[in-house]
C-alpha cells in the first residue's frame, strides 16, 4: 500500500516543488540576488532503508538542502531489508542498507534500473568493544577471547586467556556480564561477521543479526547496551564507537599488535576490503576481511552503502541522484557524516573509486 | 377503570416515532458498530497475515523455529510478567483505595486519589526509562541479597543479572504501571458499599477492620476481580517499557532475576519488527494474534466472574 501511494505522490511531489523552484529561480533573476542558490538541481528525492545512517544522512540532507535550496530529501529509516526491498519496487530513488545486494537481489534490481545498479559505501563506523571493570582501564583483547566471552566460555575477568592478552593488568576476580542486542541490528550482523572470521572457533553463532546465544544479557538498541554496561559491573558489550560516551574500550588484536579502535583505522578496512568479482563497475561491493593482519586496522566496522540506478528515466531525477551521492562521498559530505554522526570517513584513494561509480550516473537515452 | 386505561398504548406506540430519538438512535448504533467492525477487522487482519507465519517451516523464519517453539516461550513470557505485576499491584491497590475510601481524612484522600491518577498519565517510555536508567541498577543488591539467602527456591535460582534487567524488575515497572488503574477502580467500589451494610457491622460491634471484611470486601469481590482484569489486559499488552527493561533470550524458566529472561509477545514484536522481512514479518504477526486470543480469553474469564458473582453484590 506504501509504494503504491509513493509512487503516486512521488511524481506529484516532484512537479508541484519543480514548478515551485522554478517560480522561485524566476523570481531571485529579477531581483538580481543570490538568494536562489546556484545549483540546478531541485525536486524531492525520497531514500529508505539502513537506520545506522540515519544521523548521517541527517547531517547531510541539512547541508545538501542548504546548498541546494530547491531540492527536498527524505530518508525513512525502516531498516536495511525494508530499504532494499522498496528500492526494487521502484518506491523509492535510493536505498540505503548495512549489506551489499546479494545475487537475487541485484537480479531484481538491474530489472528495475534497465541497466546496472550503483552501490558504493557512504557509512562506515567503527563498533567499539565497550567494558565496566573497575580498576582495568586499558584492556586488550584477541578476537579468540572476545568470542569465548560472547560465547560464554570465558566468564571471569581472571581466566587465563585475558591475563594472556593483558600480561601488565591486575584482572579482579569478577564474573564477566556479556550484553548484546535484543533487538535484531546490524551493528549484531557486523560484529558476528568479525567473530565468526577471526576468532578462530572460539565463536560458534555464526554471522547473524538475531543474537543467537542463550545466555548474558540483552538491551535494547545502542543506547540500551550502552546503557546496560554503565549499569553494571563487569560487563562487556559492543556498540557505535561514536555512541559509547565515557565506558572504555578495548583495543582489539590485530596482527601481533593491538590497535585502539579510531575512526581513522576503521576506515582503513575499506583499503583491505576485497570489491566481490563479477559486477558492474559502479557496484562497489566489499567483503570485508576481518582477519587482516594489516596494523593499524581495525577490523570490526560497520559499512553501510547507498543503492541507486545507473540511468533514471527522468533527466532531473538522474541529476538529483547524482548531484546527492556526489555530495554524500565527497570529502566535505564524509566530514560532515564524521563531525555530526561520529563516523569513520572514506580515504582519500577509496574515496577516488567511489566518484568514479557516481559520476556514471544520468538519465536513460 | 378500562376506558381510563385506554390511551395508553397509543401513547407508547407514539415514543419511538420522535426523530431526535431516531437519529440519537442511528449515531448511538452507528458508534457500536465501529467498534464491532474495527475488531473484526483487526482479528481478520492479523488471521489473514499470521497464518503464512503459522504455516512456515522452520528454517524460513529468522529464528529457524517452528511457529510452536518460536511462540511458546514468548506466551510463558508475556503470563509471567503480568502474573508478577499483579500480585505485586493488586494487594497494593486494595490497600491504597481503602485507605482512600474509609481511612484517610477526607481532604487527604482526594489528594491521594489526584496522585494515583497521575500515575495513569506517564506515559510508558517514561516507566521504561525510569526501570533501565534508576530500577534495574538500584535493585541489583537486593538480587544478589535473594539468590544468597534465598537460592534454593527456583525463582530465584541465578546467578543473579550484574544489570538488574531482569523480568522481576520489568513485573515491577508493570505493576507500577498499572497500579492506578487498579487502585481507581477498586476506590470506586468500596465507595459505593451501600451505608447500611456498613453501619450494621459497626452498630455489631465490628471493629473497622472487622467491618472492612464483613461488608465491605464481599460486596466488592467481583468488582476487584474486574479491576485486576482490567489490569492484566494493561500489563500483557505493555511494549515500550517492557522492551527497553528485559534482558530476553528465548527461553522458558522459573528464574526471575538472572539476565536470561522470556521475552513477551509485545516486546518481541517491537524488537524484531524493524529489521524483519518476509515470512519472519508473517511469525511476528501470528505471535500477535496469539496475545489477541489470550487478552480476549482473560476478559471473556473476567466476565464470567463478575457474572457469577453479581447475585451477590450489589455492584452491577
Amino acid at each position: 500500500m506504501n509504494r503504491t501511494t509513493l509512487r503516486v505522490a512521488a511524481p506529484a511531489a516532484l512537479a508541484l516543488t519543480l514548478a515551485l523552484g522554478l517560480s522561485a529561480c524566476g523570481a531571485s533573476n529579477e531581483g538580481g540576488s543570490d538568494s536562489g542558490s546556484d545549483s540546478s538541481l531541485s525536486g524531492t528525492l525520497n531514500g529508505a532503508g539502513a537506520s545506522s545512517q540515519e544521523a548521517a544522512v541527517d547531517a547531510w540532507t541539512a547541508a545538501f538542502q542548504t546548498a541546494n535550496s530547491d531540492v527536498t530529501v527524505n530518508y525513512d529509516p525502516a531498516g536495511s531489508g525494508a530499504g532494499r526491498e522498496q528500492f526494487i519496487a521502484g518506491g523509492v530513488d535510493f536505498a540505503g542498507s548495512d549489506a551489499y545486494l546479494d545475487d537475487d537481489e541485484l537480479a531484481q534490481a538491474k530489472e528495475r534500473c534497465n541497466g546496472p545498479v550503483v552501490e558504493v559505501p557512504t557509512y562506515v563506523s567503527p563498533i567499539a568493544v565497550i567494558y565496566n571493570l573497575d580498576g582495568v582501564d586499558d584492556l586488550q583483547l584477541s578476537p579468540a577471547t572476545i568470542g569465548g566471552i560472547f560465547e560464554g566460555k570465558i566468564t571471569k575477568w581472571d581466566d587465563a586467556a585475558i591475563k594472556a592478552d593483558n600480561p601488565d593488568a591486575t584482572l579482579p576476580d569478577t564474573d564477566i556480564t556479556p550484553v548484546h542486542r535484543s533487538d535484531d541490528s546490524g551493528t549484531t550482523k557486523n560484529f558476528t561477521a568479525y567473530l565468526d572470521a577471526a576468532s578462530g572457533g572460539s565463536w560458534t553463532g555464526g554471522e547473524v543479526e538475531t543474537w543467537p546465544i542463550k545466555g548474558g544479557e540483552a538491551a535494547q538498541g545502542t543506547s540500551g547496551v550502552v546503557q546496560s554496561v554503565a549499569n553494571g559491573s563487569g560487563t562487556i558489550g559492543y556498540a557505535d564507537e561514536s555512541q559509547a560516551g565515557d565506558l572504555d574500550k578495548a583495543k582489539v588484536k590485530v596482527g601481533t599488535e593491538y590497535t585502539e579502535v579510531t575512526p581513522e583505522a576503521a576506515a582503513k578496512v575499506l583499503d583491505t576490503a576485497k570489491q566481490v568479482e563479477g559486477r558492474d563497475a559502479t557496484d562497489i561491493a566489499l567483503d570485508i576481511d576481518r582477519k587482516t593482519e594489516e596494523s593499524g586496522v581495525y577490523p570490526i566496522v560497520l559499512v553501510s552503502y547507498m543503492i541507486g540506478c545507473e540511468s533514471y528515466d527522468d533527466a532531473a531525477k538522474a541529476d538529483l541522484v547524482k548531484g546527492w551521492l556526489e555530495y554524500v562521498t565527497s570529502e566535505e559530505g564524509q566530514k560532515e557524516a564524521a563531525d555530526k554522526a561520529g563516523s569513520a570517513p572514506l580515504t582519500s584513494e577509496f574515496s577516488g573509486k567511489v566518484a568514479e561509480a557516481v559520476k556514471s550516473i544520468k538519465a536513460a537515452s | 377503570m378500562t376506558s381510563q386505561l385506554a390511551p395508553e398504548p397509543a401513547k407508547a406506540r407514539r415514543t419511538p416515532t420522535r426523530p431526535g430519538d431516531r437519529v440519537f438512535f442511528g449515531i448511538s448504533f452507528g458508534a457500536a458498530l465501529v467498534i464491532l467492525l474495527t475488531l473484526a477487522g483487526v482479528a481478520i487482519f492479523l488471521t489473514a497475515e499470521g497464518i503464512p507465519g503459522v504455516t512456515a517451516s522452520a528454517d524460513q523464519v529468522k529464528s529457524g523455529l517452528s511457529f510452536p517453539a518460536y511462540v511458546g516461550p514468548l506466551v510463558y513470557g508475556t503470563l509471567l510478567a503480568a502474573v508478577i505485576a499483579l500480585v505485586l499491584a493488586v494487594p497494593v491497590a486494595i490497600g491504597v483505595a481503602l485507605f482512600i475510601s474509609h481511612f484517610s481524612p477526607r481532604r487527604l484522600s482526594s489528594v491521594f486519589g489526584y496522585v494515583i491518577d497521575l500515575l495513569a498519565a506517564v506515559p510508558s517510555v517514561v516507566y521504561g526509562a525510569w526501570g533501565i536508567i534508576f530500577l534495574a541498577p538500584t535493585i541489583v543488591p537486593f538480587y544478589r541479597w535473594l539468590y544468597d539467602n534465598l537460592g534454593f527456591i527456583p525463582l530465584f535460582a541465578g546467578p543473579p543479572s550484574a544489570t538488574g534487567s531482569t523480568i522481576l524488575t520489568a513485573g515491577i515497572v508493570l505493576a507500577i504501571m498499572v497500579l492506578p488503574i487498579v487502585t481507581a477502580i477498586c476506590r470506586e467500589i468500596f465507595l459505593q458499599t451501600p451505608r447500611l451494610h456498613q453501619e450494621a457491622a459497626l452498630a455489631l460491634g465490628a471493629t473497622r477492620w472487622e467491618m472492612v471484611r464483613m461488608a465491605v470486601f464481599p460486596y466488592a469481590r467481583s468488582g476487584i476481580v474486574s479491576a485486576s482484569m482490567l489490569g492484566l489486559g494493561r500489563a500483557l499488552g505493555e511494549t515500550m517499557a517492557v522492551a527497553m527493561v528485559l534482558s530476553p533470550a528465548l527461553v522458558v524458566t522459573p528464574n526471575l532475576i538472572s539476565s536470561t529472561n522470556p521475552n513477551t509477545i509485545a516486546s518481541n514484536i517491537a524488537l524484531s519488527f524493524p529489521e524483519a522481512s518476509g515470512l519472519t514479518v508473517n511469525a511476528l504477526i501470528a505471535s500477535g494474534l496469539v496475545l489477541f486470543v489470550i487478552t480476549f480469553a482473560v476478559n471473556f474469564a473476567a466476565r464470567a466472574i463478575v457474572d457469577r458473582r453479581k447475585d451477590f453484590s450489589g455492584a452491577n
